[in-house]
């Protein structure tokens, strides 16, 4: 079993709201210089069903990241969880992207790649918060594609998927190769183990320019995007909270009931 | 791109009638068709469906186009892409809305990609530009720590819709519209994913999602026990038992009840937010609830910028006697 699982780096989103900045004149975050960007967590899960999927089948697992200025200690920990390789699409011109022009180049190493049974995405990832790169990726492939995944088996040449749906789930069976993304219910994503660290330490990652994978320059990162920011905003929330007090706790309670029955909400 | 025009909505199904998105599409959508001064189009993709027109129509549709296979009985993105695009090459729609549902948030990119243009999933906000005509696409991202607005050169724009965010309009039967059936000429051999089981999780009671009244619980009720205590107080407010993600990872509380980014996402009239801070994850699923009302120890808690009501304090003592005083007060 090939699998390929991308990868995005993204500001922590974890970070404290207040850390969270954004220039109007730019219509950018301002990363906070104090706290270190992470792996998308969606992503992490990707990676999580993928070391399952070795766990049992055996294989081996490319992990692909498309960006600029990607911190090795933080990228090189699909190494340390397991994974066999890294791929870097690493370069200015990567920046700015949007879901297509993102998904485009990552589609297209990923046919340098050529050998894989199955390419793993997250279910979105935690900065575009989109969903879209996955299913890009298997049409510009050809690929059947399936998203939402909590769990995946295999059988003989097919596999069959588990699909988080709005009232339940799914079990839907496809041929391979094919393009899946991953839920969060797959299960936490393991911790490196000190193997594993030691081993990314050794190994350095590939990394491949716009050149090396054959991309024209007017799909790559910002001219590629097909899709426009207008605006980016901090959400305010105008409610003004009115808190009710009481000698105890237990009085406030019977104030809140009341002060609710009063509104009509009780 | 003169001749692209008017609002296509794509109207999911659920259990042989019109799910609650498809009526919410098409009261966004009538909105969007009436700025414009443009028509508003439905398509319908099922087996079996074409009685459901009328009621589109119904809700706002001036045109429903309806393609009835077996094939697309089951949502599989190859099919209903297919489909999408055979429909949209015809009719040429500028604007087409799906819900940010299982089906619509797997069917939008896919259908984006496959006809060269973008889309904007899970979308809160939609409007025309008064200038381009172009649609506005709002949406969270950074796990709601921002609020991104897109448009795009690309047509048809894609976009798809949180449920909840729209109303439906009031049905009006003796509307009249148009009604045509399509044959996509659907090839059963190209399709390569087979739906085997469909597993609903839906217990009795009220559905999270539907419920007006939802009582949610975060880290801080710290065990099973605790959310029995919440279970009592949603039973007698006939609502539904939410929770963050802690609680959830922790097994106090089954996964289906979480609210936010990567859990469900609700609008109730009343939600009572308790031992929980208000992370922004958290409060992208349940920023339009209309009143919430937060128990919290720490007056700091970032869920008292959102809240209506609050109490500043231990929710063990707050909130039997909360539930004691709101039990008296409705049997009166
Ligand atoms: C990619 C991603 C996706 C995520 N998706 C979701 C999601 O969909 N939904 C979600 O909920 N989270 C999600 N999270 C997690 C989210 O970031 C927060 O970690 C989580 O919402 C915190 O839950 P909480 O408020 O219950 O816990 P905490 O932040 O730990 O807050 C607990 C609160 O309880 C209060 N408290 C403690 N004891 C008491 C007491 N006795 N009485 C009164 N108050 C008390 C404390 O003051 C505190 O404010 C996601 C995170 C990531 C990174
Ligand atoms: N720059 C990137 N590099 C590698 N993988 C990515 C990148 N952007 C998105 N992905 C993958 O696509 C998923 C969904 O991203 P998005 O469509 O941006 O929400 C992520 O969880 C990643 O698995």
């Amino acid at each position: 079993m090939n699998i390929i699982v991308c990868i995005k780096q993204v500001i922590d989103p974890e970070a404290p709201p207040t850390s969270f900045k954004i220039d109007a004149a730019t219509n950018r975050v301002v990363l906070p210089a104090d706290i270190p960007p992470v792996i998308d967590p969606y992503s992490e899960y990707a990676l999580e069903a993928a070391l399952k999927l070795k766990d049992t089948h055996g294989g081996k697992i490319t992990a692909i990241s498309l960006g600029n200025n990607l911190l090795r200690e933080v990228i090189k920990k699909p190494l340390s969880m397991g994974a066999d390789e890294l791929i870097l699409l690493e370069d200015e011109a990567f920046t700015d992207g949007d879901s297509w022009s993102t998904a485009y180049a990552l589609a297209l190493a990923i046919k340098k790649i050529d050998e894989y049974d199955m390419i793993l995405c997250g279910r979105q990832s935690a900065d575009r918060d989109a969903g879209q790169v996955g299913p890009g990726i298997a049409e510009i492939l050809g690929l059947p594609g399936i998203t939402l995944a909590h769990k995946i088996d295999i059988s003989g040449d097919k596999a069959l998927v588990e699909r988080v749906s709005d009232d339940g789930y799914e079990i839907i069976e496809t041929t391979l190769p094919a393009m899946i993304t991953i839920s969060n219910e797959i299960g936490e994503p393991r911790y490196p183990t000190i193997r594993g660290i030691m081993a990314a330490k050794k190994k350095e990652p590939t990394v491949w320019k716009p050149a090396d994978i054959g991309i024209e320059p007017s799909r790559v990162g910002d001219a590629g995007r097909r899709s426009r920011l207008v605006k980016l905003l901090k959400p305010v929330y105008e409610g003004k909270c009115e808190i009710i007090d009481g000698e105890t706790p237990e009085e406030a309670a019977v104030n809140l009931a009341e002060r609710l029955r009063q509104e009509k909400l009780l | 791109m003169a001749e692209y025009k008017g609002i296509m909505v794509l109207a999911e199904t659920a259990e042989g009638g019109l799910a609650n998105i498809a009526r919410e599409l098409l009261g966004c959508g009538r909105k969007l068709a009436s700025d414009l001064g443009e028509e508003l189009s439905a398509v319908i993709l099922g087996d079996n469906v074409a009685g459901l027109a009328q009621g589109v129509i119904a809700y706002g549709a001036d045109k429903v186009y309806i393609a009835d296979n077996p094939l697309f009985k089951d949502y599989r993105a190859e099919s209903y892409t297919d489909a999408m695009e055979v429909i949209i090459k015809q009719v040429m729609p500028r604007i087409l809305l799906l819900g940010q549902t299982s089906t619509g948030r797997d069917l939008a990119p896919r259908l984006a990609f496959r006809l060269g243009t973008s889309a904007t999933t899970d979308c809160i906000e939609l409007a025309i530009d008064a200038d381009s005509k172009q649609l506005l696409q709002t949406k969270p991202v950074y796990g709601g720590n921002a609020i991104a607005t897109f448009t795009s050169d690309c047509y048809p724009q894609i976009a798809t819709v949180r449920p909840k965010v729209y109303s439906p309009l009031e049905p009006d039967n003796s509307r009249q519209g148009e009604i045509t059936a399509i044959d996509t000429k659907p090839e059963s051999t190209a399709i390569r994913t087979k739906v085997i089981e469909k597993v609903s999780r839906i217990k009795e009671g009220v559905r999270l999602e539907d419920a007006a009244v939802v009582v949610a619980g975060g880290r801080g009720i710290s065990s099973a026990e605790g959310f029995k205590q919440l279970e009592e107080l949603a039973c007698l407010l006939r609502g539904a038992i939410g929770a963050t993600r802690p609680p959830c990872d922790n097994g106090w509380v089954q996964n289906s009840a979480q609210i936010g980014l990567t859990g469900k996402i609700i609008a109730p009239e009343f939600y009572m937010a308790i031992a929980l801070s208000g992370s922004s994850q958290h409060i992208s699923g349940c920023s339009g609830a209309r009143n919430i009302i937060a128990i919290n120890k720490d007056a700091e808690a970032n869920i008292f910028n959102i809240a209506r009501f609050g109490i500043v304090g231990d929710w063990k003592k707050v909130l039997p006697a909360f539930t004691e005083k709101a039990r008296e007060l409705l049997a009166e």
